[in-house]
């Protein structure tokens, strides 16, 4: 499956199996959404529970919270994550907050699926990744698949799941395992393992991170689009690397990271938001807490720049296999390895 | 919900309140929670607006609600809002099926603007036809055409004076088409390319154009529809004589930005126009998931006090008179004035889009209100100041204008060939001057 089926599976599934499950946003219902990740969802199961809402992110995401106070699980889907800001008020002091603020009398079970991230042209608004606007937010759980079968599990467990929860899509994820390499043939993801999806229900576990490829000389963490440019940055290196894919930011699997980093004494970090006060940033600090008698090397982040997601220059602003290949070699400078790599890095065109 | 017990679900609905102790779901919710008891005349349902047609269908506007041209009165500019309700659900049309133009509305357009339009109209269109082309040959990455809207961007501009603003959509190339606005220069911006006035940092199509009164456009929709309020209230603030134009689409007048523009606009009324442009869809949702079903867009500044109408915005003159109107009105300090433009957006709603997938094959074609190029060019012909050959001259004219431009445009790039901006563009301009962090980041880029 793509990752847009393996999208509408989940949201499938659980309409089948839960009656309370609804899903609704701009041009959700009869076209079956921009991205069409509820295509055929309406007709399946009525207009009542699947359905088009008026262009209003802070409607949309405030009916959502009504729903589910009243029992019901919603969906809601912001067309891009770049369009949630008005209704970022319903969800940093509504969602998040209602459980706290009535001793459990009130809950907003309830997700918000909005992809994110850039590689398609899609200028400012079409390509944000704001996931530390969120991370930030107490009451909020934050979710970010790398891959169609952890996108399906994960959505599942989102919708189960007793409190909101942030989803983002990584959009240059949905047709294939996107490494960076903008100038090569796309690949799709039935070529990728994590491309078969069972038909069936099952549910990933928030809070648990996977490790992706296991190696001894540094710790990569990443999440979303970031974990296939990791992986890509690593090919034809001699680096043996850990690469742990989060899934989920809020809840954090911070065991994985401490085992990690650990072990191989050198971290870095990557993601495809701005720089400063983004998500890389907290576990920065995190691993600094908790690894620092370990840590042979500073700490790496690999980001975005602080500048808006421009158009023309979509290239030199993604953080791509070059820029991530040249950061690993500095934290594992002064080692043999950092050498070789460094040779590697330079022939790499990829900024 | 169709009547299943709560019981029934996989969880028995408990997730909500199970960690309450006391509260089950019976004492909670009774058994009606889901309307799971409650059956037949009393159960409550969702009414969820659906279009007349969707694909399969023909096309039909029935629901559409017409004047004759020339039926609606045109009243003082001073009219005060309350007297002139009825203008709301009437439609302002001048010009005629037999191609006259007739009733109160006509008369405020002389012939030379009426060629000045028909021009500016026919300029964008083949602006728009050359764009399409450009995107599909891989020059661009996106493009949105107004075809069908041409007259209510190029109608409104040419009422308009040099230092007014207007804080458009990405549908109103118009605004800058009608003032001659250098088509290289738009075409570089579509490019993305090395001569691209906004560096490439934009979206195709996210014209910023000050001195011609074009705000810079924001993809976020609704947004720039208050800041028109904003800016006309700056204006009145200095004691000026500048008025503001803001535009926002029928789909995005859900957006609670609109709402906020109409209380501002409502509490200083201050000298703005704010266009509502009805073309019926946004991407593929019907007028009606924003609320068209239930009063027209016009109807929605009566709640406010604002003076509104409701506007044929395929009729070049209906379109011209009724911004000078509203034109007026604001420049005497009369205040804000509300237009809702009945249209048809003929093309899908950008490259990224194909309408066959969501409305009835043929509607453009079926549109009761017609072409505003069509209208236009009959009514000058009739008038004996244009004709059949003139009309065909002036296209082909236009369209090796565009052509040439768009040559011109090639030698400074194209978003995937030849020069493009540099990447330090991104960088810059993100403040005035260049914090230490962003100067760091710049180096670490190496550029
Ligand atoms: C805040 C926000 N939400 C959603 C979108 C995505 N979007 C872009 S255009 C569009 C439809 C707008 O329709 P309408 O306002 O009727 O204008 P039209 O495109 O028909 O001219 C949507 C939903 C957006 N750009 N901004």
């Amino acid at each position: 499956m793509t990752m847009i089926e393996a999208i509408r599976d989940a949201i499938d599934t659980m309409m089948a199996r839960d009656q309370r499950v609804v899903v609704f946003g701009e041009d959700v219902g009869y076209f079956g959404g921009v991205f069409r990740c509820t295509d055929g969802l309406q007709e399946k199961y009525g207009a009542s529970r699947v359905f088009d809402t008026p262009i209003n992110e802070s409607g949309i995401i405030g009916v959502a919270v009504g729903m589910a106070s009243y029992g019901l699980r919603p969906i809601a889907e912001i067309q891009f994550a770049d369009y949630v800001y008005p209704g970022y008020d319903q969800i940093v002091s509504e969602a998040a907050r209602l459980r706290h603020r009535s001793a459990g009398d009130f809950t907003a079970p309830m997700v918000v699926r909005m992809p994110c991230g850039g590689g398609i042209f899609g200028g400012q608004t079409h390509s944000q990744s704001p996931e530390a606007l969120f991370t930030h937010v107490a009451g909020l759980k934050t979710v970010m698949p790398s891959n169609p079968y952890d996108a399906k599990g994960l959505l599942i467990a989102a919708i189960e799941d007793p409190d909101p929860v942030i989803f983002f899509e990584p959009k240059r994820l949905y047709n294939g395992p996107f490494d960076g390499y903008h100038d090569r043939p796309l690949t799709a993801w039935k070529q990728h393992p994590k491309g078969a999806v069972p038909e069936d229900y099952y549910s990933i576990e928030l809070g648990k991170a996977e490790l992706v490829s296991e190696g001894d000389d540094v710790t990569i963490i990443a999440y979303g689009t970031l974990v296939h440019v990791a992986l890509a940055a690593l090919e034809g290196t001699n680096i043996s690397a850990d690469v742990i894919d989060l899934r989920t930011l809020v809840p954090l699997d911070l065991a994985a990271i401490e085992a990690s980093v650990q072990k191989t004494g050198r971290c870095v970090i990557a993601h495809e938001a701005t720089y400063t006060n983004g998500y890389g940033a907290e576990l920065a600090a995190l691993v600094q807490e908790t690894c620092f008698y370990h840590l042979e090397a500073p700490i790496e982040r690999v980001t975005g720049w602080d500048t808006p997601y421009p158009h023309a220059q979509e290239w030199d602003y993604f953080p791509g296999p070059a820029r991530l290949e040249k950061a690993i070699c500095r934290v594992l400078e002064g080692t043999a390895l950092a050498e070789g790599a460094a040779a590697q890095a330079n022939g790499g065109a990829n900024q | 919900m169709s009547g299943t017990d709560l019981d029934a679900l996989p969880d028995g609905g408990k997730h909500a309140d199970a960690e309450r102790p006391g509260v089950t779901e019976e004492s909670r919710w009774g058994k009606s929670a889901t309307g799971a008891s409650i059956k037949g005349a009393n159960a409550l349902s969702l009414h969820v607006p659906e279009p007349v047609g969707r694909p399969g269908d023909e096309p039909n506007f029935s629901h559409v609600a017409l004047s004759a041209a020339g039926e609606v009165s045109r009243p003082a500019v001073d009219a005060y809002a309350g007297d002139i309700k009825a203008h709301a659900t009437s439609l302002v049309r001048v010009l005629s099926d037999d191609h006259e133009a007739v009733g109160e509305w006509a008369g405020a357009t002389s012939l030379a603007l009426c060629v000045q339009g028909l021009r500016a109209m026919m300029k964008v269109r083949a602006y728009d036809e050359r764009m399409l082309i450009a995107q599909r040959q891989g020059k661009t990455s996106f493009y949105i055409q107004c075809t069908g809207e041409e007259a209510i961007s190029c109608g409104q501009r040419l009422a308009l004076e040099r230092g007014d603003m207007c804080f458009p959509t990405y549908r109103q190339q118009g605004l800058l088409l009608a003032q001659d606005y250098p088509l290289l220069d738009m075409i570089c911006q579509v490019f993305s390319n090395s001569r691209d006035k906004l560096r490439g940092r934009q979206l195709p199509v996210m014209y910023s154009a000050k001195d011609y009164g074009f705000f810079s456009i924001s993809g976020n929709l609704g947004t720039q529809f208050v800041q028109a309020v904003g800016w006309a209230m700056a204006s009145a603030i200095d004691g000026n004589n500048r008025i503001a134009s803001g535009w926002i689409g029928e789909g995005s007048t859900a957006e609670s930005d609109f709402h906020s523009a109409l209380v501002f606009a409502s509490v200083y009324r201050p000298p703005v126009i704010l266009n509502v442009v009805n073309n019926q869809w946004a991407i593929s949702s019907f007028q009606g998931v924003a609320g068209g079903a239930s009063a027209t867009f016009a109807e929605r500044a009566h709640g406010y006090g604002i003076a509104s109408l409701r506007v044929d915005g395929n009729d070049f003159l209906a379109v011209h008179a009724a911004s000078k109107w509203a034109e007026r009105r604001a420049r005497s300090n009369l205040g804000p004035t509300l237009i809702e433009w009945v249209t048809y957006r003929a093309a899908g709603h950008s490259t990224s889009d194909d309408p066959g997938k969501y409305r009835p094959k043929g509607d453009a074609e079926a549109w009761p209100l017609g072409d505003p190029i069509d209208r236009l060019k009959n009514y000058l012909i009739k008038q004996d100041r244009w004709s059949e050959a003139q009309h065909e001259q002036t296209w082909t004219a236009l369209q090796e204008e565009v052509r040439a431009a768009t040559r011109e445009a090639e030698t400074y790039g194209t978003l995937n060939e030849g020069p493009k901006p540099s990447a330090l563009e991104m960088f810059e301009g993100v403040y005035e001057e260049m914090p230490e962090h962003l100067l760091r980041q710049r180096q670490k880029l190496g550029v």
